[in-house]
């Protein structure tokens, strides 16, 4: 490795990482600048005491705790029928996950809009319950991509069928073989999807707006466009939820690599 | 149908039930409403077919925002593809301490999933009027970036710049295991042969890593193309571009014909499948070499 190539390799990894960290960084210094003059820390004390921000936070929560319960009721049972029964519909069922990577969250919200309005079949939107409903499944369905791949992952570290064959001859059902066999044994597999589902649900802008749900994502925006100070003071606390989502991930992925016998 | 052998084939064949939450859940939340937009796009308010959503779609603002949008993905996914290739290099190739990598690709991981709200304010924060780096250079250097270098955080470069924050990211992720399949078996053949490192780069490797190059150049492209909450909270309406002009159209019917905004949702879907073939297309043959 000749000394150019290595400064070339310096100068580039620091410019990426400058491009990382001046932007976290300005945030952060920005957020702190409520008051004129001193550093405080004016703008968070402001936003917590918001009601605004409660609720709208406390919405979001519920909201990712209720996703992330359909997604495994909906993935688990899936990821583990087909590993299990039909393993020549992988490649359909991991094609249908990774649509909505293809299809924009816009238009998937724009269909249910059009489709499940107050004069259709199934008036989702018509009422404030229903639209809840309908803006969980929209998340499970933006999640399904990083919740599949990573149940998947999961199963594929276990034996699935010994497993399976065992619980039967001890005259297990199938809803015991799931919730007490298969689904503690992917747990760490289940958990980083679950985080990841957390940290886009919790930030998550275009559908709740779009079905106009008082979630955090909205709020942010909304406030971004008549306060100072405070939408940056936001902005740092939801990196740091995503953050801290995303490192609990790498976390539980270590720990399951440490522990990977004790199937 | 039934593809497994004949003694297998079960009297009555319900494996194909326990996939039925599943599929019921991807008709209703995933299929039918895309299938409705993209129907949509060819029908008439009678819903009689027509081709004229279609066509109108180069009227008024429409195709200059097709433009913009295709270009800030365009400027985005190419410098993202280039500075993220340079860091992914300089890890994999050893030019920095092996160390690097390993907190490198977490970061990676986590960055390349933050888009949004947030990720417009911190560049607000950083490039914007009173930002870090804007009062930074002011105090420092004399240099006002507006007036002096032209630019501005609500505008087109703003955009691609904030959007390589997560772009440089994907990049590196999906790279460096392609960097890593290199074998060092090709290089060390090459010099055998009496190759410089150039002679080397441009003859061997880069024909090998050109697929997954380009491919991965595609995915940025869709991923850019569809992101829809940044550039709203950065630029409000200010910028044409077709998720911001598609979100006004949902919230107001501003084009005034309803099926004209399931043609330009059709058409979003079309740019981002387009790219998202290419991606998988090419992933397939970058493959062959890089085991």
């Amino acid at each position: 490795m000749s000394i150019w190539a290595r400064i070339t390799g310096w100068v580039v990894l620091i410019f990426g990482l400058l491009y990382f960290f001046v932007p976290l960084s300005g945030l952060f210094e920005f957020s702190l600048k409520a008051r004129r003059g001193v550093y405080s820390l004016d703008a968070y004390a402001r936003v917590l005491a918001d009601p605004q921000f409660q609720a709208t936070f406390t919405y979001s929560v519920v909201m990712a705790l209720a996703t992330i319960a359909i997604g495994i009721l909906i993935v688990v049972p899936t990821a583990f029928w087909v590993r299990l029964k039909m393993p020549w519909a992988r490649p359909y069922v991991e094609f249908l996950t990774l649509l909505p990577l293809v299809i924009p969250a816009i238009v998937i919200v724009f269909g249910y809009i059009r489709l499940y309005n107050t004069s259709s079949w199934l008036p989702l939107t018509g009422s404030i319950a229903g639209t809840n409903l309908l803006l969980a499944f929209g998340y499970t369905v933006l999640a399904l991509p990083y919740m599949y791949r990573a149940v998947d992952t999961g199963l594929r570290t276990i034996d699935v069928a010994t497993l399976t064959e065992a619980a039967q001859s001890l005259g297990a059902g199938w809803t015991t073989i799931l919730s007490r066999v298969i689904l503690p044994n992917v747990v760490p597999a289940v958990l980083s999807g679950a985080f990841l589902t957390f940290a886009i649900v919790i930030g998550e802008f275009t559908l709740a707006a779009l079905l106009d749900r008082p979630a955090f994502g909205p709020y942010l925006q909304r406030i971004g466009a008549n306060k100072a100070y405070e939408p940056f003071a936001l902005s740092v606390i939801a990196f740091a939820i995503t953050w801290g989502c995303l490192a609990l991930i790498q976390l539980v992925s270590r720990f399951s690599k440490l522990a990977p016998a004790r199937t | 149908m039934n593809q497994a052998s004949p003694r297998h084939r079960p009297r009555l064949p319900l494996t194909w039930l326990g996939l039925m939450p599943f599929v019921i859940f991807v008709l209703l939340f995933l299929v039918l409403p895309t299938m409705h937009i993209v129907i949509g796009a060819f029908q008439t308010r009678d819903g009689a077919f027509t081709l004229q959503n279609i066509i109108d779609l180069n009227t008024g603002t429409i195709p200059s925002s097709y433009w913009i949008s295709v270009k800030v993905s365009f400027a985005s996914a190419a410098l993202g593809c280039l500075i993220g290739f340079g860091m992914a290099a300089a890890v994999v190739f050893g030019a920095v301490p092996g160390w690097i990598k390993s907190p490198l690709m977490t970061f990676s991981g986590v960055a390349s999933n933050f888009a949004g709200v947030p990720l417009a304010f911190a560049f607000l924060a950083t490039f914007g009027p009173v930002g870090l780096v804007t009062l930074f250079l002011r105090q420092n250097f004399g240099i006002i970036l507006q007036r002096d270098l032209g630019f501005n955080i609500l505008s087109f470069w703003g955009l691609t710049i904030t959007y390589l924050f997560f772009q440089i990211p994907l990049m590196i992720l999906i790279i460096a295991p392609a960097l890593e399949g290199l074998r060092r078996e090709w290089r060390e053949a090459a010099e055998v042969l009496g190759a410089t490192t150039l002679q080397y780069w441009r003859m061997v490797a880069l024909p090998i890593l050109f697929p997954a190059l380009l491919g991965t150049f595609a995915l940025l492209f869709a991923n850019a193309f569809g992101a829809v909450a940044t550039a709203i909270a950065l630029t409000g309406s200010s910028l044409n571009i077709v998720p911001i002009q598609l979100y006004a159209q949902i919230r107001g019917d501003v084009l005034g014909n309803p099926h004209l905004g399931y043609a330009m949702a059709f058409g979003m879907i079309v740019v981002t499948a387009i790219a998202n073939i290419i991606y998988i297309w090419l992933r397939i043959r970058a493959e062959r070499w890089l085991k």
